[in-house]
């Protein structure tokens, strides 16, 4: 028997021919030009997050939440704005979540696997792919028109609850799909029906998924600009700072996203800061909602135990 | 004991809900048409009004609608603008963006995947109005330095923030097309010696084609369809551009920008929603194509 040797730290156990090195090294610089290209498309982001907080911050504080704009929108605070959103954002979500919910409960529990099923999936990345400026438009000729809703938030969450329907259609049949088949075969061989096995067994189980969805829609509807723009959201309406009920569904209303918009490109003589602080608002609103999503979902994924 | 078959009265309730169920089940497909038809409704004054010819439509770069005198109404220049900015932000976001997709997949730590993952995440959360603002206040002074054009609001503006919006996009779903790959696949390829990049290249990327090239269009059919990040980066002049630091308006923008000043009715008006639909019909070649392909990757998969 030969005697086995202690490898020495230097040598390899194999010897590298030059294909392998040469392998090995293309590996290498695969894996660092990769990954480097994701740091550089993700950096960018973290700039401008941290310049636009540094741009805001002599203007952010408590009373720039609550306070209503004054000299023209170039001085006070955004109160009108950020309580536009919450009623668009709100009246969207009633309208779309119902609705979004039971077309996915329809999608995976309900329909046949086949041609007519596979139409209405088609419908909706469809739905999904249709662009917002295009909403705009079918808000305005449906909602503000044909409807007679004139340009009010009423219309313009409408408009909002068709956009986001996809997605929560989508994310609801994500967690329809995760709920395992034998939980429904076990409530059908109690004799419960399809509507009381959907409602008692599967949704429930469903629920925390659905709810993650939910709160992504938020998130995404907070920001939407071009759809609200032309079905209900107004520049300038006065009403009083830190009055939660001042917009009537019939009223029109601002929004943060027509806010920022407007006051960046349309108010003369703005102070530097105010536009930042008005996109450090809207960012915050939308990062705060989506990080929520992101938390709840870690914690569930943490907690399944089927 | 209860009869195993349940009378009328007591299935009625659940009747009731199924019906429910099935009409918001078609809601999507209700919509969608509703979309191609209350938008074409409001265009349709305009078709027989007489002097309004579609190859002029199509094929005319003036856009002047609102003119009194003879108003022209070509969209080619808007298109060409739409195109321009599109394909410079393509020509960004497809590598980085499959590059990313491909790290992710491949050559990642689960941990570390995880954490990127949420960044992307919050990358594509960002809305497009915010975008639009980074592009006027902080990337149009940025071009006019490094470049020395009169103004930075031009196709290289809005094409950056383009691509940087479509990144995550193509980013996340063609990880997903990735993952869809057998990992029997995988392990073929390392037991016959290939290095992971090797693998990459040699077999996971002609397995995942369709789904890749799906995600592009996806990216690209959103790059089409975006509003404000164009309408605030890209300047406000039509016509066909020469260079990346042009000015240009693209069909989003003339949209959004005229809706305002169009009087409800007019010929303007009309035209207006009459870009919708061809908007529309732009993006909806897209978004079929990329459903067709991941459909097509589905059924010869198994």
């Amino acid at each position: 028997m030969r005697p086995v040797m202690a490898p020495s730290p230097t040598a390899r156990r194999f010897a590298e021919t030059p294909a392998i090195a040469r392998r090995r090294r293309q590996e290498r610089v695969a894996r660092r030009l990769l990954g480097g290209g994701l740091i550089l498309s993700l950096l960018p982001l973290f700039a401008i997050l941290f310049y636009l907080v540094w741009q805001a911050a002599p203007l952010l504080s408590w009373r720039f939440l609550v306070e209503s704009p004054r000299d023209g929108m170039r001085a006070g605070g955004l109160w009108p704005a950020l309580l536009g959103t919450l009623y668009l954002v709100g009246a969207a979500l009633a309208a779309a979540t119902p609705v979004g919910i039971l077309a996915a409960v329809y999608l995976n529990e309900y329909a046949q696997p086949g041609r007519f099923s596979r139409i209405v999936g088609l419908a909706v990345i469809n739905l999904a792919g249709v662009p917002s400026i295009v909403h705009a438009l079918f808000g305005l000729g449906a909602f503000v028109a044909f409807a007679g809703l004139g340009r009010s938030i009423l219309a313009a969450s409408l408009t909002l609850a068709v956009m986001s329907l996809p997605v929560i259609i989508a994310s609801t049949t994500e967690a329809l799909k995760s709920v395992p088949q034998s939980f429904r075969e076990a409530s059908w061989n109690l004799g419960a029906t399809r509507w009381q096995t959907t409602w008692h067994i599967v949704l429930p189980n469903a629920m925390p998924g659905i709810f993650t969805g939910i709160i992504l829609m938020v998130s995404r509807t907070a920001g939407e600009t071009a759809p609200v723009l032309f079905t209900g959201a107004v520049f300038y309406k006065s009403i009083a700072g830190g009055d939660l009920f001042a917009y009537g569904l019939l009223d029109q209303c601002m929004a943060l996203s027509v806010h920022l918009f407007t006051v960046s490109t349309q108010v003369p003589n703005v102070p530097d800061a105010l536009p930042y602080a008005i996109a450090v608002v809207l960012v915050a609103t939308v990062l705060g909602v989506n990080a929520l999503s992101i938390a709840l979902r870690v914690y569930l994924r943490s907690r399944k135990n089927w | 004991m209860k009869p195993l078959r349940r009378n009328l009265f007591d299935r009625l309730p659940e009747l009731l809900i199924e019906g429910v169920i099935r009409l918001c089940g078609i809601s999507a497909i209700l919509l969608v048409f509703g979309i191609f038809f209350f938008v074409f409704r409001e265009a349709y004054g305009l078709l027989p009004s007489g002097d309004f010819h579609l190859s002029h439509f199509l094929f005319d770069t003036h856009w002047n609608p609102a003119s009194q005198s003879g108003p022209a109404y070509g969209t080619l220049a808007l298109l060409a603008g739409t195109a321009s900015v599109t394909i410079l932000s393509m020509a960004i976001a497809i590598p980085f963006g499959l590059g990313s997709a491909i790290y992710l997949s491949e050559f990642c730590a689960p941990y570390r995947r995880e954490t990127l993952k949420v960044v992307i995440e919050i990358l594509a959360a960002i809305p497009s109005v915010v975008w639009g603002f980074i592009g006027l206040m902080v990337m149009n002074p940025l071009i006019i330095a490094v470049t020395g054009a009169p103004i930075g609001l031009n196709i290289l503006n809005g094409g950056l923030l383009l691509a940087l919006m479509s990144i995550p996009i193509i980013a996340s779903l063609g990880e997903d097309a990735l993952k869809a790959v057998p990992d029997s696949f995988r392990e073929a390829g390392l037991a016959l010696g290939a290095s992971r990049w090797q693998l990459v290249y040699r077999v996971l990327l002609p397995a995942a084609r369709p789904g890749l090239l799906a995600a592009v269009l996806l990216g690209l059919g959103r790059a089409v369809g975006e509003t404000m990040a164009v309408l605030m980066a890209t300047g406000h002049s039509v016509r066909v551009p020469s260079s990346v630091l042009d000015s240009v308006r693209t069909l989003t923008a003339t949209i959004a920008a005229e809706l305002g000043e169009a009087s409800v009715g007019s010929h303007h008006y009309q035209l207006l929603f009459l870009v919708g639909i061809y908007l529309l019909a732009i993006t909806s070649i897209f978004n079929l194509a990329a459903d067709y392909l991941v459909r097509g990757r589905r059924r010869s998969s198994r």
